[in-house]
This record gives structure tokens, sequence and C-alpha cells, in this order.
């Protein structure tokens, strides 16, 4: 106890430099913690996928389709629970910048295997029944002020033209870790539209959801559907949900790494700022110390006092940093919910925070501890005098 | 009466250990600073010089990129005859209908595949896109399976050197020519005949025309026209602009990103620069005094303090702008999020940059010297010599 009144009274002689140094932890600790929940957020898909959950594509990529046909072939293969299957829309609402995740899927096997989506009953039965029927998720509805019954006029960018729905649900996610801003609408309603006005893009789709019986068979399963379709006009390419989405992510992966990379540069920065710190601070007391050593405390007694009060600063910075950076992370989910749907703080970064805190610490009090202990005794108190 | 440059100079040395260390902290804001501004710049300057002024780029009417685009033969068929498309040396419509798709591939060294952008190509599309140059090899015969392959999709992909061949479509391409676009985003594509590659994708629509203006001034002329005509669902933009709406909301996030970066960590380095200050300050009350007692004035006080600060922040900038330009050796592939395809692109250090990078240098050194300066300023003559 005495030595943490020492180290607090130590930290706190040179108030305004202390206050400072603390500060600038503060906002190091919170744009670290912040840039890590980023990099979280970005690869929120892939940590929410499902392991018994397939999605089956065509082999060349993901623009084009596969014949609806496929659908009956892959329920038959063995290890298959359900099947569903849906295509990408790409269509905005209003104007270009009002960009959002929508879908065209068949809806009542889609549910059944997306079962993290949670919906009104009556509002689900409502949403089966009209074909032009759709369904929001909780966080998209709020952006755009959707209400049920609502009509909704999008303009597509893959199928051409307006395309008006009635807004039957809105439904919210199981958990935290679900979208809750995808736009989901019958693919009935796609496929009668585009068979009379495109019939090339008639009966097909874009992608299959498959539940599989145990989340071990995936790789079996897989192998069986795609050895179905080898040699056929459309190949297929299956594989978990969770390796679907990594393929997306892994594209942006240079990005991520530099978020990452500057995450740590800003450790680096405070290090510097603190390391100052700590040296003008033994600097000053350099005789201070030597007067210890003379009265008998070791090497060691004069580290710990140093890095001690190295610590107390830090680590006041960064508890004050880490405070912040939750209702920070709220402000970003609702300024930046369309960009980043899931925005939650990770119980690792605040162990990386703390950690952070640590090395900082450590860093910044070898150098003038080193000088405390090893400047011999009358020079340093000559120094003084 | 100024107090002399080489004041303010010295004592920055007096002390190297904070001097580094301060400056150390602003040359790493600097560095981020200027890196994403790198990065952003690099990725406008590709796109930007992907398209030329002169030439026009059809696409289906709301399509944000080629890939979502389809142009039917006949619309093609019209816009190649269209009156404002100008006649190339052979006397031919200097028009080039293509098709432009997505493949997967996968990446040299890893297995990951990543997206990548085939193009099939007219007779005429080389000819009009004079950024794009064959380098080794030859151009792909029409009706066999060769493809060419830009230079930054030979060093990244499998199977894209010259000689090489890459699966796709059922079918397998040799690559027998390879060709370099400069740092425009067609280096980052693979370019084959538009008729064997609609016929093995089994898609038979054009993605894109693009053809020359006889009078490229003209262009919105010509766009009405097109857009009115009752045949064509379709819209009409210059190539450059086309090109450069690809890439803007990257370049837009990545900005956003690099401002955000620069305020949150320069106010780290700033309270660095004022902790620094503050205590040369606070060392050198006696002196001041005798400065002041000497004849030189509040403000000559004042501006070698700032002078001082400014000093930390010019060598800080410099320091972040030297670690900075080796980022040029440096090239970046990334999915664009607008066109889902990979794009490489290089870290570009502008004039602009520069200057930019130094003011924000300059800029923290002001920040963070000025409230320690104007304290050394007001400080009372009689009671500062005192201390000493």
């Amino acid at each position: 106890m005495l030595l943490l009144k020492i180290l607090f009274k130590n930290a706190f002689r040179h108030k305004l430099r202390t206050v400072l140094t603390i500060l600038g932890m503060t906002i190091a600790i919170l744009a670290f913690g912040i840039l890590r929940t980023v990099v979280d957020a970005w690869y929120a898909g892939v940590e929410a996928s499902q392991a018994n959950r397939l999605i089956t594509r065509n082999a060349i990529s993901l623009m084009f389709s596969l014949p609806i046909s496929y659908a009956e072939k892959i329920r038959q293969t063995e290890g298959v629970e359900k099947v569903s299957w849906g295509n990408w829309f790409g269509a905005y609402y209003k104007e270009e910048r009002n960009f959002f995740a929508n879908m065209a899927v068949e809806p009542k096997s889609h549910l059944e295997i997306v079962d993290e989506l949670v919906l009104d009953p009556a509002q689900k039965s409502e949403y089966l029944k009209d074909r032009r029927g759709a369904i929001a998720g909780r966080k998209l509805a709020a952006r755009f002020g959707w209400k049920v019954g609502d009509l909704i006029t999008l303009k597509g960018t893959i199928y051409p033209g307006d395309w008006d729905f009635v807004l039957k649900g809105i439904y919210r996610g199981r958990d935290e870790t679900v979208d809750e801003s995808v736009f989901l609408f019958h693919w009935d309603y796609l496929n009668e539209r585009m068979k009379v006005q495109n019939p090339l893009e008639a009966d097909q789709a874009g992608f299959y959801f498959i539940e599989i019986q145990s989340p071990e068979m995936a790789a079996a399963v897989s192998e069986r559907i795609d050895a179905i379709f080898k040699n056929s006009l459309a190949e297929t390419l299956t594989e978990t949900e969770r390796a679907f989405q990594l393929s997306f992510v892994s594209m942006t992966e240079a990005i991520m790494m530099a978020i990452q990379l500057v995450s740590v540069v800003v450790i680096a920065i405070i290090m510097a700022v603190s390391a100052n710190t700590m040296a003008m601070s033994v600097r000053e007391r350099l005789a201070e110390y030597a007067t210890m050593r003379t009265l008998g405390f070791g090497a060691g007694t004069v580290f710990i006092l140093i890095f001690g009060e190295s610590a107390v600063i830090t680590f006041t910075g960064a508890l004050a940093g880490i405070a912040l950076t939750f209702p920070a992370a709220g402000l970003f989910r609702s300024e930046l919910g369309q960009y980043f749907p899931i925005f939650i703080v990770k119980g690792t970064t605040i162990w990386l925070d703390l950690a952070a805190a640590l090395v900082v610490a450590l860093v910044s009090a070898v150098v003038p501890a080193f000088r405390a202990a090893t400047t011999p005794i009358n020079s340093a108190l000559r120094r003084a005098v | 009466m100024a107090v002399p440059f080489m004041y303010s100079y010295r004592t920055l040395w007096t002390r190297k250990l904070t001097t580094a260390l301060t400056a150390i902290g602003m040359a790493l804001v600097v560095f981020v600073f200027a890196s994403i501004a790198m990065l952003a710049e690099g990725l406008e300057k590709t796109l930007v010089e992907t398209g030329s002024p002169e030439n026009a780029a059809v696409v289906r009417k709301g399509a944000v990129s080629e890939v979502q685009s389809a142009v039917t033969r006949e619309q093609a068929a019209i816009l190649e005859t269209w009156p404002g498309v100008a006649t190339n040396r052979d006397g031919n419509a200097f028009a080039a209908k293509e098709l432009v798709v997505l493949i997967s591939l996968p990446k040299r060294g890893t297995d990951k595949p990543s997206n990548v952008v085939i193009r099939g190509v007219s007779p005429v599309s080389l000819e009009l896109r004079p950024q794009v140059k064959l380098i080794e090899g030859r151009m792909p015969r029409a009706g066999t399976n060769e493809i060419m392959a830009g230079a930054s999709i030979t060093r990244r992909f499998e199977g894209a050197g010259l000689g090489e061949t890459i699966r796709f479509a059922m079918r397998d391409w040799k690559v027998v020519g390879l060709f370099d676009a400069g740092s425009t985003g067609f280096s980052s594509e693979i370019w084959g005949d538009a008729e064997t590659l609609m016929q093995a994708f089994r898609r038979p629509v054009y993605s894109i025309v693009i053809f020359r203006m006889r009078s490229p001034d003209k262009f919105l002329e010509i766009k009405k026209g097109i857009e009115s005509d009752p045949r064509l669902t379709v819209e009409a933009k210059r190539e450059t602009v086309f090109y450069e709406e690809q890439s803007r909301a990257l370049a837009t996030f990545l900005r956003v990103l690099g401002t955000s970066l620069t305020v949150i960590f320069s106010l780290g380095a700033v309270i660095g620069a004022m902790i620094t200050m503050y205590s040369a300050v606070a060392n050198r009350v006696s002196e001041i005094g005798t400065l002041r007692a000497l004849g030189f004035g509040q403000a000559s006080i004042l501006a070698a303090f700032l002078l001082e600060s400014l000093f930390i922040g010019v060598i800080g900038g410099a320091l972040g702008l030297i670690m900075a330009s080796f980022l040029q050796f440096l090239t970046i592939s990334t999915m664009n999020f607008q066109t889902f395809a990979e794009l490489a692109f290089s870290f570009t250090l502008t004039f602009r940059i520069a200057v930019q990078s130094l003011v924000v240098a300059l800029g923290m050194g002001l920040v963070g010297g000025l409230l320690p300066a104007v304290k050394a300023s007001r400080m009372n003559i009689v009671d500062a010599l005192r201390t000493g």
C-alpha cells in the first residue's frame, strides 16, 4: 500500500506533465480499441457463420448463376437436410448511396435454414403469403423509417427497373452477432418478372444455402455436391458458410492489414510521449534516487519505483481509454451502422489494451531506470547541488 | 528585437533524447498521414488514367460497373454505327464491343482465390486504349482459346505467365501475350477474344461499348441522342468519368480513414510536443528572465519558443516523409468494393502530399508549442531571475 502511495505521489509531482501524458495514453488506447473493433467488425460475418451450413455457387465466379433445377439434385444428396436458394439483388433505395444488402430468396426454406432471424409468426405468414412481400432487418427499417405495411420501391442495378415491394415484417437477430440490415423478398417475384423481361436470366439461382445433418460432414457433402455437377455447363463450388464469407473478406485483406498496422503505430506514438515523460521525471530526480541508494536501497527497488510510476500513468490512461471505448463504439454504431452492421468491442480488445499499457510502461521505464540505477552516486548527488 | 534564430536551434540539441522522442512521435503521425494519402492518390490515379477523355463508354442504364452491365448484340450494332463515332485508319467504326466478366483465380503462393476481370475485346480495343502496350508475345488470335494477361496479373496469379495455361469456363486458356498498361486498371485484367469468351461463358450479351468520339467536346449531344433513343436502354459516360466513379467509394473510404486517423493520432503527438516545450520553459526560467532583462520583448520570447517547437515539427515531418517515401516501392492489391474485382495500385507520392504532410507536422509543432511559449513570454522578469 505504501509503495502504491509513493508511486502515485511521485507520478503526480509534476501535475501538468502527468495529466498530459495520461490524456495522450487515453487517446491512444481509445484509437487502438476502435481500430481493433473496426477490424473485428470486418470479420463479423465470418464469426457469425454457422458450421452446419454450406453455400453452393457457380465455380467460375459469383456473378455466374446456376440453374434452378439443381435444387432437387442437391436435396437428394446424402447428408443434405434442407435446401434454399437466392440471388444477390444489388438494388438501392431512392439514391445510389442508399446501398444495403438485398437478396431474393425462396422465403419458406430460407427462414427455416437461417433460423437466427427472429420474425413474429403473424408477420411471417403474411410475408410468405404475398409474392410481393418483403422483410427487412430492424436496423435497416430504422435507417429509412420503414414500417410494416409500407410500399417500398427499389431501383435495380443488376436487374434493371423499379421494383415494388410491400414490407410485411421486420426481423430481429437472435443475438447481437446477427446482421439486422438485410432486405429479403420472394425469389419467385424476381423470377416471374425475369421470364418476361429477360428469359436468359430466368430460372437461375445465384447461390444455394444448404443445411447439412452435422458439421463434421461438411467436407464430404461439399465434395459430393460438386461431383454431381462436374463437367456440366455450370460447375459448382460448394464451401462452408465460413469459407464463403472469408473469401470476400480475404480480398480486402490488404486494407485490414494496414489498419492493424496503424493501430500498432498509435501505440508507438504514445510510447515516445510516455518515454519522454519518464526520461524527464527521472532526470529531474536523479539526486533523489542517488540518496535512496546511499541509504541502502538496491537497484531493483529503484527500478520498481520508476517502472511503477510509469505503470501508474499508463494504466490510468488506459483505463480511461477503455471506459471511453464503449460509448465511442456506440457512436460508431449509430453513425456508421450502414457500413458496420455489427460493431461490438470484444474481450480480447480489452486485454490487448491492457497489454499495450504494460508494454508502454515497461519500455518507457527501462532507459531512465537504467540510468538512475547506474549513474555513480556521487556524480548524481553532485549534479543536484 | 528578435531572439537569434540559432538560439532556438541550438537549445534543441542540448536535450537530444527528449527532442528525438518528440520528433519520432510526430514522424509516426506524418508517416500514417502521408501513407494513406499516397494510397488514395495511387488508387485515383490508377482509375482516372484507365480511361481516355476522347472515349465514351456505354453501359446498361443503372449499371454501376461493367460487370453488372449487359448490352445486347442489336443495341451494340446500333451504337457502332452511331453518327458521333469516329472512324479509324482502316475506315472502320472506331468502336469496341466488349464482354467483361469476373472469374476467381488462385493467387500465386497461396491457394486463396481472388476475383479477376476478364475482358473479351474487339480488334480495335487496343487501338482505342493507347495506354495498353503489348510487351511480350503476341495478341490472342480470334476464335482460339488464347488470352493475354496484364502485368500485375502475371505477377500475382497462378498460371498467368507467358506460355502457361489457366483453366476457367471448362476450357484451358493459353497465355500468349503479356501487356503492360502502366498504372491503370487494365494491368489487373486478362484479355481475350470477345466472341470466343462469350461462347465459353454462354453469355450472349456484351457488357460495354467503347467508342472514340469524332469530336469529344460534343459528348453531351451524343449522350442525349443515345439515351433518348427508344431502341437503347443504356447510358453513356465519358470513359474517364466512368472509371473514376468506380474508385470513388474506395478512395473516399481511404481519405476519411486517413483524415480521422491523422486527427486522432496528432492529438497524441501534440501532447508530446506540449510536454517537451513546457519542460523546456520550466528548465529555463532564469534564462528567460535574463533575456527579458537584456531587453528582448515578450513577442520575441514567444517567437523563440514557438520556433523551437516548429523545429521539432520540421524534423518529425521530414523523418515521417522519408519513411513514407520508401512505400513507393510497394504495390497494394485489394478488392474494389464497387466492382468486386482485384485491383493493384501503388503508393504515389505527389508534391501536394509532401507539402500537406509538412503542414501537418508544422501544425502539430505550432499547437504543441503555443501554450508553453505563451507561458514563457508572460513571465515576470524579477520573479524569473530570482528562481535562478
